[in-house]
């Protein structure tokens, strides 16, 4: 494009357009922060100031700790989380490396099989799969969520790791047998460190839903010390509605990791979506 | 290598994946479905045919419930397709525009509802637009619109569409990213030659982008809809398991919870639960088959 045909006028009503957005995106967010801070009164009388030397208060912080077991709520969140994500991103790459390195029999149809999953909610089985976390006796344990929540990853994972393992080039991989490599040498030492920048892309994608789901936490391990962080913050609040000052915090205090965890690993999301890793 | 022989290595490579997703991804959904063709008398699993779904659909108490559910679910699927789409489709046109400044910055920041929980989303909003609060009032008092405000989440006739426009709000992230993804692929020559034919800004986006991104919005669209046809999460975390007021927000995702897990008064019948499932497995599985020989297969594509 031309630099000479760049109208003033229409980059300061693109960027108008995009301020007006992202205003309506954080509005929400910023009120809820300031808020927390604040006495019960100043948040009724002034919602929309700072806090100031006479505003300011922690007082919905501290029934939140002294009521709410928030750090074994977030404990379990992270649990649960990380522990997903290693199994679908070890058990997805093996697999995926299998779909795509080796030619056997039923190679197309195993392939098809793991992707029916992309499509298809994992909620709609939730019936037989509580029945058979009670019967297993993992009901009101992590690893009830955690085995839902490797499955529920899996075809994706699978879908995009063998798309760019088909990418690896063969000449690297028969080297390595030629210097006697086994196959599950040439996978783990070869191929893994390879495709290292599609396993953070599945990990990102994974990791928030997987943090931010509420059904399975409710239905699967609503005991107190299996809550996660938002289960917990759920319960939480429902039983606080009137004490503004603390549904404020612990809003904030749920908001925080995630907004943490955005800022570290936003460059990943947003390279991992615009590398077409989603087609 | 000329004798066939077990190759080993494959099915270890395969199984846990193939393992867990079987066990727990695969045969409860099955299993799901065939739960719905059983019932519980006298405490006894008992096989009872199509009688679950007979009573879903002939029921008038039960079939009020499902219709209703249903057609929630399609106007806030609609409202989805409407607002949520278009929206997105326009910011990732202004964000793809080359020399834009500050495009990351605008992109993670448009980004950031999308991260957050539906607990978090779904609470944040009913705090903003409360009458007690009284943001949402205030603010349109200071543009001169207070006669608008209305207490959107406690009346009958706003609250679904409020709740879907919160969710509009939430995941708008979504189809912004994957256009601005298909937006940044399309080849610098391909808009160099329209511009020598004098095609440019608006028209160029409607003759040239818009053709071109069409395959990436068919995904969006069965993305959003799959999606909408499992939520469950925001209507649970703002109106609670009755989605009130008088199950004006109640979407399948409520009403499967509601009936197979029991609420207040209402005891959970797993069966009717299955049932319900079934039917919502069967709207989603249309709805998929209806994208992908309906309309992927005729998409043209274009060769870039």
């Amino acid at each position: 494009m031309n630099k000479a045909r760049v109208n003033p006028l229409n980059t300061a009503a693109m960027h108008g357009a995009l301020i007006l957005y992202t205003l309506i995106a954080l509005f929400p967010v910023f009120v809820i922060l300031i808020n927390s801070f604040k006495t019960r009164k100043a948040i009724f009388r002034e919602p929309l100031a700072l806090p100031d030397g006479d505003s300011f208060s922690m007082i919905g912080y501290q029934t939140v700790m002294k009521q709410g077991d928030f750090f074994l709520y977030f404990q379990n969140s992270l649990i649960v989380t990380v522990a997903s994500l290693f199994f679908v991103l070890l058990f997805g790459a093996m697999a995926a490396f299998a779909l795509s390195e080796y030619r056997f029999k039923g190679n197309t149809l195993m392939g098809l099989y793991l992707a029916l999953g992309i499509m298809i909610p994992i909620r709609i089985g939730t019936v037989a799969i509580l029945e058979m976390m009670v019967a297993t006796g993992l009901v009101n344990s992590l690893w009830a969520l955690i085995l839902v929540y490797t499955a529920q990853g899996l075809p994706l994972a699978v879908f995009i790791l063998s798309e760019f393992m088909r990418q690896v080039s063969d000449d690297l991989k028969n080297a390595g047998r030629i210097d006697g490599l086994s196959e599950y040498a040439i996978f783990f030492k070869l191929v893994l460190p390879l495709v290292r920048p599609a396993m953070a892309t599945v990990a990102v994608f994974n990791m928030i839903p997987i943090w931010n789901d509420l059904w399975f936490p409710l239905i699967l391990a609503p005991a107190e010390e299996t809550k996660t962080l938002t289960l917990g913050s759920q319960v939480f609040i429902g039983q606080f509605v009137t004490d503004w000052n603390a549904v404020l915090s612990a809003l904030s205090m749920a908001i925080l990791p995630v907004l943490v965890l955005y800022v570290i690993f936003s460059r990943q999301l947003i390279r991992g979506i615009t590398s077409g890793a989603v087609k | 290598m000329q004798k066939p022989r077990i190759r080993w290595h494959i099915a270890v490579f395969l199984a846990p994946a193939v393992l867990v997703y079987t066990a727990v991804m695969i045969f409860p959904l099955f299993n799901t479905l065939r739960l719905s063709l059983f019932s519980k008398i006298d405490q006894e699993r008992v096989y009872v045919g199509l009688q679950n779904f007979q009573t879903l659909f002939g029921d008038p108490i039960w079939s009020e419930q499902f219709w209703n559910a249903l057609g929630n679910n399609f106007w806030f699927f609609l409202i989805h397709m409407l607002v949520q789409n278009p929206i997105g489709i326009a910011l990732a046109a202004i964000l793809s525009h080359p020399r834009l400044r500050f495009a990351a910055l605008y992109r993670s920041a448009i980004v950031i509802p999308t991260i957050l929980s539906f607990v978090i989303v779904g609470f944040a909003w009913k705090l903003i637009l409360s009458p007690i609060w009284g943001i949402a009032p205030s603010m349109l008092d200071a543009v001169g619109l207070k006669s608008l405000f209305a207490p959107w989440l406690g009346k009958e006739e706003y609250a679904l569409t409020t709740l879907a426009l919160i969710s509009v709000w939430q995941f708008v992230g979504i189809p912004m990213m994957l256009i601005y993804a298909a937006l940044l692929s399309i080849p610098e020559e391909v808009l160099e030659a329209g511009e020598i034919d004098g095609i440019t800004g608006m028209s160029a986006f409607w003759k040239i982008k818009l053709p071109l991104i069409l395959p990436s919005i068919g995904i969006i669209s069965i993305l959003t809809f799959v999606g909408n046809f499992n939520a469950f999460d925001l209507i649970y975390a703002s109106q609670g398991a009755l989605a009130g007021p008088d199950y004006s927000t109640d979407i399948l995702g409520t009403f499967m919870y509601r009936t197979f897990f029991g609420f207040q008064l209402q005891l959970g019948d797993p069966h009717m639960g299955s049932a319900i499932a079934g039917a919502m497995f069967a709207i989603i599985l249309i709805g998929v088959c209806l994208y992908l020989f309906g309309i992927q297969t005729r998409m043209r594509r274009y060769q870039l």
